[in-house]
């Protein structure tokens, strides 16, 4: 059986379409790419500028050593072909170096938001903090605590066609994420459409949180107490994949 | 008209006080020997910073803006991640950095709205967060929406892969990013290339930034990060 992290990334693989456009936030949401089906091509696009991310490249160098860092900008800063081995102007919104698939293209920032927030993203699929039963996501602040930024959140849930959570169903303390109420500063309103945890599927609408499939060998009574907003289950719940 | 100076003469052109876009998206695009040279001036300070990110902090090289915080030189931030510099924490807790968080769409278009001569657009991102906090808002087409005002700077200083000696530029993968939109919006624009060719020689289809937009041209084609 793989991992919580793998799991919730595996099911939301499966919600997928072929020639879907996609974008992946950081942490469970990267590891979604690694499970689309063979034969089926999903475009991720990174909000720093281009549709096509195919794969992550392993850090290039040691970062103790200066000349092994110039080496690696000089050997792939070449003028033509380096997208398909690594480029050193060439990285995904998470500062990680990638390579990109044949039909990839690259743009500016102006025209990447207008791809965002123009509701040409089939689906954006983002971590949370909180996520409440109106479907509002808290997923960039914590008061009191280092404060980081919102960075494109706000604009890929307002503008997606459809906003995933990727998120495991409790936080490191046991504290259900899934609330009647977000109690963080909110990245969005009434933005989230479906929720993957490790212990279910749920759809967001009408103010109510639906379950439509669960793992294996949890009741409905246990997924209840780990969860803060009441859940209501559809006709048919499926089985998630394991 | 000469367009190409050295990195002195250009960085010698930011006063203090001044608003300065800086283009890159992390280290991605981002014209790093332009900022090392303004890093060595720090009495060069009290600066508005309009950029992406804020860089990083610790690192022996690739800060991106990083140094420019450490030296205490920019006392107000424009930015929609503050993310890996720790400095920015510590600047605001002492009250020396004032930062103005801003979605990163809203930030780049109000950047373009900026060079372009608009006035301001209305956008449903941020509605119901902290970022609709004291702005004007209106309903279009049944959706909340808040109005986001222009940006405009001093200085933009930007970076491109290959530009010709008009500034008509070629930018390589994801280093476009705030580059394009920052060029159009400031009153100097100074660009950092690795590549500096003739004019004529970049076919006229190929720029994606026009060098109408360019002041001056850095070349940098040694790379120090």
């Amino acid at each position: 059986m793989a991992g919580k992290r793998e799991m919730i990334a595996k099911n939301i693989a499966a919600m997928l379409h072929d020639g879907d456009v996609v974008n992946l936030g950081v942490g469970i949401p990267t590891l979604v790419g690694n499970y689309v089906p063979e034969g089926m091509t999903v475009w991720f696009q990174g909000e720093n500028g281009c549709i096509g991310v195919d794969k992550e490249l392993p850090f290039p160098w040691d970062f103790d050593n200066y000349e092994s860092v110039v080496g690696w900008m000089k050997r792939n800063g070449g003028e033509d072909g380096d997208w398909k081995v690594g480029h050193k102007d060439l990285g995904n919104a998470n500062d990680i170096f990638v390579t990109l698939l044949p039909g990839a293209c690259c743009f500016d920032s102006a025209l990447s938001f207008a791809i965002i927030r123009g509701g040409h993203l089939d689906a954006t699929v983002l971590g949370a903090l909180e996520v409440d039963m109106e479907g509002n996501l808290a997923n960039w602040m914590i008061p009191g605590k280092k404060l980081s930024g919102m960075g494109g959140a706000m604009d890929l849930v307002s503008g997606s066609k459809r906003v995933i959570v990727a998120t495991e169903h409790c936080n490191k303390y046991g504290v259900p994420k899934l609330l009647k109420k977000c109690t963080l500063p909110l990245t969005a309103v009434e933005c989230v459409n479906t929720i993957v945890t490790e212990l279910c599927v749920i759809q967001c609408k009408n103010h109510k949180m639906t379950v439509t499939a669960m793992a294996p060998g949890i009741t409905r009574e246990e997924l209840q107490a780990k969860t803060d907003a009441p859940l209501y289950f559809a006709d048919e719940v499926c089985e998630m994949l394991m | 008209m000469n367009k190409v100076v050295d990195i002195k003469t250009a960085i010698d052109k930011i006063r203090s006080g001044d608003s300065i876009m800086l283009g890159g998206f992390t280290n991605f695009g981002c014209p790093l020997h332009l900022l090392y040279e303004l890093a060595k001036r720090p009495q060069v300070n009290n600066l508005t910073l309009i950029s992406e990110d804020l860089g990083y902090g610790g690192l022996p090289y690739l800060q991106g803006p990083g140094r420019l915080f450490e030296n205490e030189q920019v006392s107000k931030s424009i930015t929609s991640f503050i993310g890996a510099n720790p400095d920015a924490n510590r600047l605001i807790f002492e009250k020396k950095l004032n930062v103005e968080l801003v979605p990163q769409g809203t930030l780049t278009e109000r950047i373009r709205a900026g060079g372009a001569g608009i006035g301001g657009f209305y956008t449903p991102t941020g509605v119901g967060t902290v970022a609709e906090e004291g702005k004007e808002t209106k309903m279009i087409n049944g959706k909340k929406h808040i109005l986001e005002l222009p940006l405009r700077a001093n200085v933009a200083l930007v970076k491109a892969y290959k530009a010709d000696r008009q500034g008509n530029a070629i930018f390589k993968y994801t280093a476009a990013n705030f580059n394009t939109v920052m060029a159009t919006a400031a009153d100097l624009v100074i660009l950092e290339v690795e590549k500096l060719v003739e004019v004529g020689e970049i076919e006229p289809d190929q720029v994606q930034l026009p060098g109408i937009f360019i002041d001056n041209i850095v070349l940098a084609e040694e790379a120090i990060f």
